[in-house]
């Protein structure tokens, strides 16, 4: 739908002549395109603000170098830019301390919450764990059943429960199950609700006081609008998140709010779900990301080499 | 709500004491992006109002509002409308990505339908997800509807047809067949789509009758890849916007009612029964804009 950044950033340098310095008046435009394309990508208004501030320090003054157009330098730097904002580096999971380990999902409705706690059932159990999977949330018809069916599926275990319960004594009770059966994991699904939504908030605060998670995962749709900053915040702010699995990411989606997200509550994007299936969890590679956003991927390889 | 009066106050910290100004524009940008409208819709909304400001034809807080309300009603205004009840039964088919409210919306129009005292009737055609028969049953246990349902892993076309046939048979005036959440960009379930759809054809002429798009307002541009595909695919009839209770505004919904002339039929602000709404243009307007 939109042109690839790189070729707007190449229209925009038609007008400089040689390869002489980036300044101010010159990248004013490229700044403006890159400013655009990450807007079209749902990084949110502010983040692609303060990243363009960023990239313009950066640049002015910089000679460009001889094996670049001034095009591709300015790409490089903001593709760096981009990725060392993002995190940089893949980051695993936080799997250590004493046994069993409490993963906890969070979430607006309809993320993927569930599904990823099966996912990361299925992955923990490929690394030799004992998974018990929690369902918490008595607010979405059939969501205990949904779990349940999962569970079945991948042959781990559903702790017992139903919609008439109290989501943190479930999750209390959960631990019992889980000494029980052996599990040296437990991992929570809670209901979807809204960041905005107090007595459901409160609940989660709850949840997290009596079970300790070593990790608290946000997860969220990569479609995210603008919004996604506001959600990850009020997540963080209450909670403390550990980490943020964005899903539906094999969709077309240009993925903005990952960068929003990460930019604004520092939390690292540790997994992403690329399908509906309980294999599809993948780790999450900053410098992809990156070249998403920007709506380009195979220009981004040209550079690197230079 | 929260969300209107946060907006609002936006826009009269812009506005008010200032003259407007094409800086004023630029921060009313802001506004516009940020409620998810786009740049390119946020481009030609603020592109019609520069010749209005340097005309002087604004000239406080209180006109920019109206102006740019009546912009954005404008383009619903455009929208075509949609299809009466004529048919008996009426059949709807929901469709859209994974997770945005179909099966919950469909429990909610359910309700609003029969309120309305007619005879509504659920297909349960996600036969792919985890307990999404089981989720319908519920809402249509919550209605007092009938729902016609197959085991998980059925061939969704034949519950769509079932559906379809025991309407027919037992005389409702409304049958309403959910269907598996899919990404657009998936080829093989975009043909499925069309197989289902072709189906309820084949079952009942003209049918189905409307088509419906959920769309969850928390979702960014991607939304216009969304509505463009599934229209291609299946032959859109409206929208619906669901998750207008949080603090998304759903603005990429203009974009679309620019560029494809869908007009969107009810929004969703809640997870309970009654927690469907007819879409108002003009309220929904005041809410991205204040
Ligand atoms: N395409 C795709 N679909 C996904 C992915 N992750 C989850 N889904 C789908 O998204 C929809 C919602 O997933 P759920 O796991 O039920 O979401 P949830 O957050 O638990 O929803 P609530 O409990 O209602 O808040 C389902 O149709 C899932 O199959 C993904 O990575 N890719
Ligand atoms: N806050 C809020 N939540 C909603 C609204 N509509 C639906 N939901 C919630 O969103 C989640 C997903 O809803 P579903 O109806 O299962 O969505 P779906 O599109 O059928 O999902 P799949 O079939 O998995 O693709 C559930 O937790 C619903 O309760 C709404 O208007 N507001
Ligand atoms: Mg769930
Ligand atoms: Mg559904």
């Amino acid at each position: 739908m939109f042109d690839n950044l790189s070729d707007r950033l190449a229209e925009t340098f038609k007008r400089l002549k040689g390869h002489g310095k980036l300044s101010e008046a010159n990248i004013a435009d490229a700044l403006r395109e890159v400013r655009l394309a990450l807007l079209e990508a749902d990084v949110n208004y502010k983040v692609a603000k303060d990243f363009v501030a960023g990239v313009r320090e950066r640049a002015v003054g910089q000679e460009v170098m001889k094996s670049l157009t001034p095009a591709q330098q300015v790409i490089k730097i903001v593709r760096e830019e981009l990725s060392s904002l993002m995190g940089g580096q893949a980051e695993g999971l936080n799997l250590i301390g004493r046994p069993p380990q409490v993963l906890m999902m969070v979430g607006l409705q309809g993320a993927g919450k569930t599904t990823t706690a099966g996912k990361l059932a299925r992955m923990l159990a490929g690394m030799g764990k004992k998974p018990l999977l929690v369902p918490a949330d008595v607010q979405r018809p059939a969501a205990i059943e949904q779990l349940k069916k999962l569970g079945a599926q991948l042959g781990v275990p559903v702790h017992d429960s139903d919609p008439g319960g109290d989501p943190v004594d479930i999750c209390v009770r959960a631990l019992g199950t889980a000494s029980r059966l052996g599990c040296d994991a437990l991992i929570l699904d809670t209901a979807g609700r809204l960041h905005i939504d107090e007595p459901l908030m409160a609940q989660l605060e709850r949840i997290k006081q009596k079970l300790q998670p070593g990790e608290i995962l946000l997860v969220a749709d990569a479609m995210t609008g603008q919004d996604a900053v506001n959600v990850a915040e009020a997540f963080h702010q209450r909670l403390g998140l550990s980490g943020v699995v964005l899903t539906k990411v094999e969709g077309d989606a240009r993925g903005g709010a990952a960068l929003s997200i990460r930019a604004v509550t520092g939390v690292p994007i540790k997994l992403v779900g690329v399908g509906e299936k309980l294999d599809a969890l993948e780790p999450f590679h900053p410098d992809r990301m990156a070249g998403r956003i920007l709506g380009m991927g195979d220009v981004l390889s040209l550079v690197e080499k230079a | 709500g929260k969300t209107r009066e946060k907006i609002s106050g936006s826009i009269d910290k812009i506005a008010i004491g200032r003259k407007i100004d094409d800086e004023v524009l630029d921060e009313l940008e802001e506004v516009l992006v940020t409620a998810d409208l786009g740049v390119k819709t946020t481009a030609e909304l603020i592109g019609g109002l520069r010749g209005k400001v340097r005309r002087k034809e604004l000239a406080d807080a209180e006109a920019l509002k109206g102006a740019l309300r009546a912009g954005i009603e404008e383009i619903f205004g455009r929208t075509a409308a949609p299809p009466a009840m004529t048919a008996k039964p009426h059949v709807i088919m929901v469709v859209g990505v994974n997770g945005v409210g179909k099966t919950t919306t469909i429990g909610k129009l359910a309700s609003h339908l029969s309120a309305q005292g007619k005879k509504v009737m659920l297909g349960a055609a996600d036969t792919f997800r985890a307990a999404a028969a089981e989720q319908l049953e519920i809402w249509a246990q919550r209605v007092g509807c009938p729902i016609v349902r197959q085991k998980e892993g059925a061939d969704p076309s034949a519950v769509a047809y079932d559906t379809v046939e025991a309407a027919v048979g037992r005389g409702v005036d409304v049958a309403i067949i959910d269907t598996a959440g899919r990404l657009h960009t998936k080829v093989n379930l975009m043909d499925e789509l069309r197989k289902i759809h072709r189906v309820i054809g084949k079952k009942m002429d003209g049918a189905p009758h409307e088509v419906i798009l959920v769309l969850d307002a928390t979702t960014g541009q991607n939304a216009l890849n969304q509505a463009k595909m599934f229209n291609e695919a299946v032959q859109l009839t409206g929208l619906i916007l669901t998750k207008l209770d949080g603090t998304a505004k759903g603005g990429v919904a203009v974009a679309i009612a620019g560029e494809l002339k869908l007009p969107i039929c009810y929004v969703g602000v809640g997870e309970h029964l009654d927690d469907l709404r007819p879409f108002d243009a003009r309220e929904f307007a005041e809410a991205i804009f204040g």
